[in-house]
């Protein structure tokens, strides 16, 4: 039953995509640990985590892509959830390194010690629980995400109305963050991690076993998102995303699935931003600016809005272009690039690459046939 | 000096100050001119303050080349060497030809600078120059050194001038609260003088009354500081208004522009921000321009920047809506990316071609400075956004209500598709509308120039306050912004001695998040079909 829920209507796009995932995951940390320094199909450690932190972000593009692509609402704060996400797993990182912080209290984080408090704070208990802290991983987001999408979706904020608003809330998380006294290690967040589970952070093995678990969470949730759109619900939010009233008078309650989408996919990128954490050492309040969701929405719209296979192409795509400018001489052209990068592809590549490579390989199988006249989504 | 001698002359200085001030002036003086000999430094001190109570007409110069160790003194002569190296003898203030014999220069401790300081407060209360007089007063008013009453008091005399008379009385008022013997009812008397006054500073005097003070004047202390602390705290709240109407002009002139583009087309221009921070460039490159060119022009520099900083901003957002937003009509998320990715590249070229750092704008010189309003502080330059946001709100209104374009472009906001049956040429409006909000932008950045850093990341700052102005106030309607941006600002003020200034601001943005949940459209949402498109 939930096998079928999860593989029925996969297309070959699908299979293709969930091959790759599954080939990365597994070659990608063999190559790591079994092939020796020397040889040519040997990965670094380092180039390992560069490209698990790329599939972190094809997750957070995965599930911006299920809300944006698929039901309409373009969430620009979608990188609200992913720190939450990301900083529920700093969370229990911070409790595992115990005393052996700066400070060595056995109890408190070091910025705690630091700022003179005396005990744990109350929304820090359990956190050195794993379970309790993966929980939250998916809770804390996909609450934030119900409480907010209840409001907005009931009260029919729609459009660029609730695109600002969405963009309102990550700022607001932004500069409440920042503040020393939320306890959450203002300005510089959570950093400095020892162990995950009992393994080191830093070992070799724990972050092949990290790339691993990104690669098995991407292709979760993209059988999951798959299941959403392509079940009978899934066409109720397609509907949604092109004729809200028209689905509205048909007698759907559009606020409803509007909601279980938006959760859904909190909590993915929730999900996203926990196995960021230890990948990448740190997370800061940074990773709630307005600008980085913005950039999410980016790699969506590069890699083909409404697709899932695309979102997470774009996001790949996107973030190894931008390591490879940032890291060389062209690093002040960065911007530029980005910002043609928006223009061109909201001008000139609506269906991004994926619709747009497939439109044009249909073409070519059977050049002869008319393009079927398929209607633009409405915003 | 025995002491008997010592004691004597004691008594005849006591003698001398009670008898007829004219008869006790040569002798007070002489006294000091003696104590000035003695080459002690309590001597010294003494002498100071003798000096001073004596009036001699040369205690000003006296005290002054005492003050930079200009003062001779020796063998019962006293002399002071001029700031241009001559003499003279200071009992005279006749000019000496040569150094008097025997004399070596009168040696100064902190006790002896103390005592200068405190006399030249003193003398400055008889100084011909009325503003001088006001300032000696409000450092006796500060210093309370009971030691310069009768000074004060003589003065107090004297004094023709209002505003003198009323500082001179302050100060006596601040002695007298601190003088414990002094008589009882003119005590009272002084705790009426400080409440009238009413500031931070008598506030400060009222509460340093002694506290072996009678029940009677306690008291009246008591009510002075209880009334005076509620006049304090209403005019803290005016001031706070104060920021709060220049935090609103400010947000008014960010939002304005893009309330207009959004209106007329429901186009949302992250590019906005940028057009803001090209205004204030165009401000930095004028000034540079009229510095290195025309420096006896700076004042006139902001007057030079708006037009230029209008037709920059403008031109840039009509090559923005002709080169990539007309393309994406229909489509508001699609234009939101595509205008994200405009202002990116404007910041970009901006660091490029000016540096990421920030760069110097000067205000010209009626925009600097600031000036006391009651218990107001008012700065000029917030003064003059305030003035220059309201200008830019009357002109634009002006403009959408009077003129023909601005006809056509409510038209287009109403109704796009029946104002183009009607014959408007709405491409047309399009592009002169966005213009218009990019140059109002740049108008505004010309103002925010003189508050903000200029710095490529000035507009970032702002695009975020600017769509939640627009968004309370609602779309296409000027007045709604006017009344958003500065609810918004006076809000965040009042909000912020409470909470602070982040968590002020995290409430703002939730309420506006909760206000949209209400009313989606905003404070004053078009009504019609229209909007439903």
């Amino acid at each position: 039953m939930i096998s079928r829920f999860l593989l029925s209507n996969m297309d070959r796009r699908g299979y293709v995509f969930l091959a790759l995932v599954a080939a990365i995951g597994l070659l990608v940390p063999l190559a790591n640990l079994l092939v020796p320094a020397g040889s040519p199909f040997h990965v670094s450690t380092a180039t390992m985590s560069l490209w698990g932190k790329y599939l972190c972000y094809a997750l957070l593009a995965l599930s911006l892509d299920l809300v944006w692509g698929y039901c309409g609402i373009l969430s620009l704060g979608h990188g609200a959830f992913f720190a939450l996400g990301g900083y529920a797993m700093g969370m229990y990182l911070m409790r595992q390194i115990g005393s052996r912080g700066v400070y060595g209290n056995p109890v408190l984080p070091d910025f705690m010690v630091f700022l003179n408090w005396q005990e744990l704070p109350w929304y820090w208990w359990g956190f050195s629980s794993f379970p309790f802290a993966m929980l939250m991983v998916l809770a804390v987001p996909g609450l934030l995400a119900f409480v907010f999408g209840w409001f907005a979706f009931r009260s029919r904020v729609t459009g660029v109305y609730l695109s600002i608003i969405t963009q309102a809330l990550t700022y607001a998380l932004l500069l409440a963050f920042f503040r020393n006294d939320m306890g959450f290690g203002g300005n510089n967040g959570l950093t400095d991690f020892k162990d995950i589970l009992g393994f080191s952070v830093q070992a070799q093995t724990t972050r092949a076993a990290l790339f691993a678990m990104t690669c098995v969470m991407l292709a979760s949730g993209f059988l999951i998102a798959r299941g959403i759109v392509s079940s009978k619900l899934g066409k109720v939010v397609i509907a949604i995303r092109d004729a809200e009233s028209r689905t509205r008078f048909l007698g759907y309650r559009v606020d409803r699935f509007k909601l279980f989408v938006f959760t859904v996919s909190a909590c993915m990128a929730g999900v996203a931003g926990a196995l960021y954490v230890p990948q990448v050492g740190i997370i800061n309040p940074g990773e709630f600016a307005p600008a980085n969701s913005i950039e999410t929405v980016i790699w969506v719209a590069v890699g083909g809005r409404g697709t899932l296979v695309g979102a997470a192409l774009g996001a790949v795509v996107v973030n190894w272009a931008k390591t490879m400018f940032t890291s060389g001489f062209m690093a002040p052209y960065w911007l530029f690039a980005l910002g043609v990068l928006f223009v061109f592809v909201t001008l000139f590549m609506p269906k991004g690459i994926l619709g747009t490579a497939q439109g044009w390989w249909e073409k070519r199988r059977k050049p002869a046939a008319l393009p079927a006249a398929e209607p633009a989504p409405a915003e | 000096m025995s002491l008997a001698i010592r004691l004597i002359r004691m008594l005849a200085v006591i003698v001398a100050l009670l008898a007829a001030p004219a008869v006790a002036f040569a002798q007070t003086a002489e006294e000091a001119f003696a104590r000035f000999n003695a080459d002690s430094f309590s001597d010294t001190a003494r002498a100071v303050d003798i000096l001073v109570q004596s009036a001699h007409p040369n205690a000003g110069v006296i005290i002054e080349a005492l003050a930079d160790g200009r003062l001779l003194a020796g063998g019962g002569a006293v002399g002071a060497k001029t700031k241009d190296g001559g003499f003279l003898d200071a009992r005279t203030g006749q000019a000496l030809s040569a150094e008097p014999g025997g004399v070596s220069a009168v040696r100064l401790n902190n006790n002896v600078r103390r005592a200068i300081q405190a006399a030249l407060g003193s003398l400055g209360l008889i100084n011909p120059d009325p503003a001088k007089r006001v300032a000696a007063a409000e450092a006796v008013f500060r210093a309370r050194d009971v030691s310069a009453l009768p000074v004060l008091e003589a003065a107090i005399a004297n004094e023709s001038n209002d505003r003198a008379r009323r500082a001179l009385r302050e100060a006596q008022a601040a002695i007298l609260i601190v003088k414990t013997d002094a008589p009882p009812f003119d005590r009272i008397a002084a705790v009426d003088v400080l409440r009238e006054r009413g500031d931070q500073d008598a506030l400060a005097t009222l509460r340093a009354l002694p506290g072996d003070a009678s029940p009677a004047l306690k008291e009246v202390q008591a009510r002075a500081i209880s009334e005076i602390e509620g006049k304090l705290a209403l005019w803290q709240a005016g001031q706070n208004l104060w920021y709060g109407l220049s935090l609103g002009s400010v947000l008014l002139l960010a939002a304005i522009g893009l309330a207009i583009t959004f209106g007329v087309m429901g186009v949302i221009n992250m590019a906005h921000g940028e057009m803001v921070m090209l205004g204030a460039y165009t401000t930095f490159v004028v000034q540079e321009l009229i510095r290195t060119n025309a420096p006896y022009l700076f004042d006139w520099s902001l007057a030079f920047a708006l037009p230029a900083a209008f037709i920059v901003a403008g031109a840039v957002g009509i090559a923005i809506e002709r080169g990539v937003i007309r393309f994406l009509y229909g489509r508001p998320l699609e234009t939101l990316l595509a205008t994200w990715g405009i202002s990116l590249i404007l910041q970009q070229a901006v660091r490029t071609a000016f540096g990421p750092t920030n760069r110097e704008v000067g205000a010209p010189s009626f925009m600097s400075g600031a000036f006391e309003l009651g218990g107001l502080a008012i700065t000029w330059n917030r003064l003059w956004i305030i003035v220059f946001a309201a200008l830019v709100f009357v002109a634009l209104l002006a403009i959408l209500k009077l003129t023909p374009m601005g006809l056509q472009m409510r038209a287009v906001t109403q109704n796009r598709r029946m104002a183009a049956a009607m014959g408007i040429r709405t491409g047309r409006i399009d592009a002169l509308t966005f213009g218009l909000g990019s140059g109002v932008a740049g108008l505004a950045g010309v103002a925010l120039s003189q508050i903000d850093n200029v710095s490529p990341n000035l507009g970032q700052s702002y695009i975020i306050d600017s769509f939640m102005v627009v968004v309370f106030g609602g779309v296409g309607n000027l007045w709604g912004t006017l009344i958003s941006a500065m609810t918004l600002g006076v809000a965040n003020k009042l909000l912020e001695p409470y909470a602070g200034a982040v968590l002020g601001k995290i409430a703002l943005l939730v309420f506006i998040i909760l206000f949209i949940q209400k009313r989606p459209r905003g404070l004053f949402a078009l009504k019609g079909r229209a909007v439903e498109a």
